[in-house]
């Protein structure tokens, strides 16, 4: 699979340079359940790869593992040359490379807008307070959310919180952004906003892994896409045949039941 | 045109019905018959308790026993020579008082609006008209003024420096330890022993080291029930089911007769500081299940985004986790400090003469037999004063503190 995305070059800036290689992950909950049973997957740098798949099947586990929100019991993880492990001191050194965007913002509400997304950079970059200021404004500017700095996340739409959750994570300049079913959570007229500040983001060369079931988005701005059914990873293929031409029966009929 | 487009609807809220003072009663008491009934059995049966308790206060009661041993209730034994001690403390709690009413006042338009004016009059009213203490009442007149003019100059100065608010936090922590010099004596001053502390000043007194001393404590416990470590988690939960499992006052009991045998000989603690402890570890054992209570309220999604922007745990605790499990605390966490407020009026059962230890001695002086009524009520009206404004301050923290729209 990996041969066929150095033959073709994708519309983003992508090399042959991975920045996640996930080997054999398997991960088990407390409760026994078998979440993932052995899933390999490397993202390149500058790609933009989606993951889809029916609720359940694993997908947001699978790349909450890449920042090690997840923990996993088998197989290794290696986030830009470094490999996940249990030292607290290698996580946040990893943590502090990849952003996150998750389905339901997790803005902190008690803070501002601009505290949102100066309080990393401040106190993890250890940048100065203008600085970090600065550069949050430039960013909330980006996504467009400029005037509504000094207002708290509670009295901002969902679209919005969403977009300052994508600044507050691109703030500590990560080398990954990871997406968790980013627009699940939002009304349907505010789904296109956070999508195209997305896009924005993919054609800037950001790497980017995207849980998502926006068909749309995944047929125009992936790079890749895969499937993940019952804690395998069924298929991974360009959009076009993705979604057009599918490799896999899984895929046939999850499209099926999605389109 | 004659079909109605959207712009000729009114875009204005229509205005709430107001009805007059018969119709909203006739709504709102006498919709029916059982209602009707329902209202006036009420009505009179307050009504005949009031009018009966009004009349007993300005005619039957015998008011004596309260501006007589003014001093005894305010501060106990403490000899009289050193009152200008406690005027002094006084002064300075009213004057941070007072610059903490501006400070906070800031914005308003005015801090002396008709209520708060009408409330400052009937204070030095009831101060000339009811002198609660014989020779010197009237001092309390400049205390009032006193509180008015810092609140005046605390706005001014909160105008031109914004920062000035946590400058007068520092304040009021200092004041502690000059409260506890003005008291207590020494640098200077004569020693006043504890066995002659008393009264409201020492149920204050007890009462804010003891908030002081519970809170850090209550939140330890909190996050140690939480963590992540085995041993930790069982020593807090060990502790807060035992303390919670064990009534106050055995606990006082113990602090006054076990925790001297603990210790080597001749490091016996003062009787009032052991209390002190006492109430802090009992109390501090209810306020880390509020505290509990506040940081399970607190999404995991939190936690999450936090650690996503490699947060590391204090950062995260501190700066995100907190904050949030202490605000949807607050109503727990002040209700436990009034009780905990409450409770001190147990140190009266381990010989201790707070205020209401204070009231019991005075009953016991035959010239005051029987004034149960007059010196209980009395209490009862500085106990609710104090609550009250304990309920008061949590409710004006919780509207500050208010981010949702």
């Amino acid at each position: 699979m990996t041969q066929f995305q150095t033959e073709q070059p994708s519309a983003h800036h992508m090399t042959a340079e991975p920045v996640i290689v996930a080997r054999d992950v398997e991960k088990w909950y407390d409760n026994g359940f078998h979440v993932l049973k052995g899933v390999s997957m490397t993202v390149y740098r500058g790609e933009v790869l989606v993951v889809m798949g029916p609720s359940g099947s694993g997908k947001s586990t699978f790349i909450r593992t890449f920042n090690a929100l997840e923990p996993y019991q088998k197989g290794s993880i290696e986030v830009d040359g470094i490999t996940i492990s249990h030292d607290l001191k290698n996580i946040e050194a990893i943590r502090r490379e990849v952003g996150m965007v998750f389905q339901q913002f997790n803005l902190f509400p008690h803070l501002t807008v601009l505290q949102n997304v100066t309080m990393a950079p401040i106190w993890v970059r250890r940048w100065p307070k203008a600085k970090a200021q600065e550069v949050a404004m430039q960013l909330l500017e980006r996504v467009g959310i400029l005037e509504q700095a000094h207002k708290f996340p509670g009295q901002l739409s969902g679209g919005q919180q969403q977009r300052v959750a994508i600044a507050r994570s691109l703030a500590m300049q990560p080398k990954v952004m990871l997406f968790d079913e980013p627009t699940s959570a939002l009304d349907p007229e505010m789904v296109r906003e956070v999508l195209d500040v997305m896009r924005g983001l993919a054609d800037s060369g950001m790497t980017m892994v995207c849980v998502t079931h926006e068909v749309g988005f995944a047929r125009e701005v992936a790079d890749r896409v895969v499937l993940m059914d019952g804690g395998y990873l069924v298929e991974e293929n360009t959009p076009q045949e993705f979604f057009s031409n599918p490799q896999e029966d899984r895929t046939q009929k999850f499209l099926s039941q999605i389109l | 045109m004659t079909s109605a487009t959207p712009d000729s609807f009114s875009s204005a809220r229509p205005d709430a019905i107001s009805l007059g003072p018969v119709a909203w009663a006739k709504k709102n008491l006498f919709s029916d018959w059982f209602n009707s009934v329902l209202t006036v059995v009420i009505v009179t049966t307050f009504g005949s308790g009031l009018f009966r308790l009004v009349s007993w206060a300005l005619t039957t009661a015998q008011w004596g026993a309260i501006p007589n041993n003014f001093g005894l209730f305010m501060t106990g034994t403490f000899p009289s020579a050193l009152y200008p001690r406690i005027w002094a403390l006084l002064a300075i709690v009213c004057g941070l008082a007072g610059l903490s009413w501006g400070v906070l006042g800031r914005n308003v338009s005015t801090l002396f609006s008709r209520s708060v004016l009408i409330g400052l009059a009937v204070v030095c009213a009831f101060i000339i008209l009811f002198p609660p203490t014989r020779p010197s009442s009237l001092k309390l007149l400049p205390m009032v003024a006193l509180v008015a003019v810092a609140a005046a100059a605390g706005r001014q100065v909160a105008r031109k420096f914004p920062g000035v608010g946590q400058l007068l936090s520092l304040a009021w922590f200092l004041s502690y330890f000059v409260a506890l010099w003005l008291i207590g004596g020494g640098l200077g001053l004569t020693r006043v022993s504890t066995n002659d502390w008393g009264g409201l000043v020492l149920t204050l007194f007890t009462a804010v080291s003891g908030i002081a001393l519970c809170f850090p404590l209550g939140l330890l416990l909190a996050l140690g029930r939480r963590s992540a470590l085995p041993i930790v988690r069982w020593l807090s939960t060990g502790y807060i089911e035992l303390v919670r499992g064990v009534p106050l006052v055995a606990l006082l009991f113990m602090g006054q007769v076990m925790i001297p045998l603990f210790l080597p000989l001749g490091s016996r603690p003062d009787r009032i500081l052991r209390a002190i402890i006492a109430l802090a570890l009992f109390s501090a054992a209810y306020l880390a299940e509020n505290v509990r209570a506040g940081l399970q309220a607190v999404p995991r999604g939190q936690n999450e985004a936090a650690a996503s922007l490699g947060l590391n745990t204090p950062m995260t605790l501190g700066f995100i986790v907190l904050p949030q499990a202490l605000k949807i605390a607050i109503p727990a966490i002040v209700g436990q400090f009034i009780s905990l407020f409450q409770d001190t009026t147990l140190l009266s059962i381990v010989g201790l003469a707070e205020l209401l230890g204070i009231g019991k001695s005075i009953l016991a002086n035959p010239t005051y037999l029987g004034r149960y009524a007059e010196v209980y009520l009395f209490l009862a009206v500085i106990f609710w004063f104090f609550c009250y404004a304990m309920s008061l301050a949590s409710r004006k923290i919780e509207e500050k503190l208010n981010t949702d729209h």
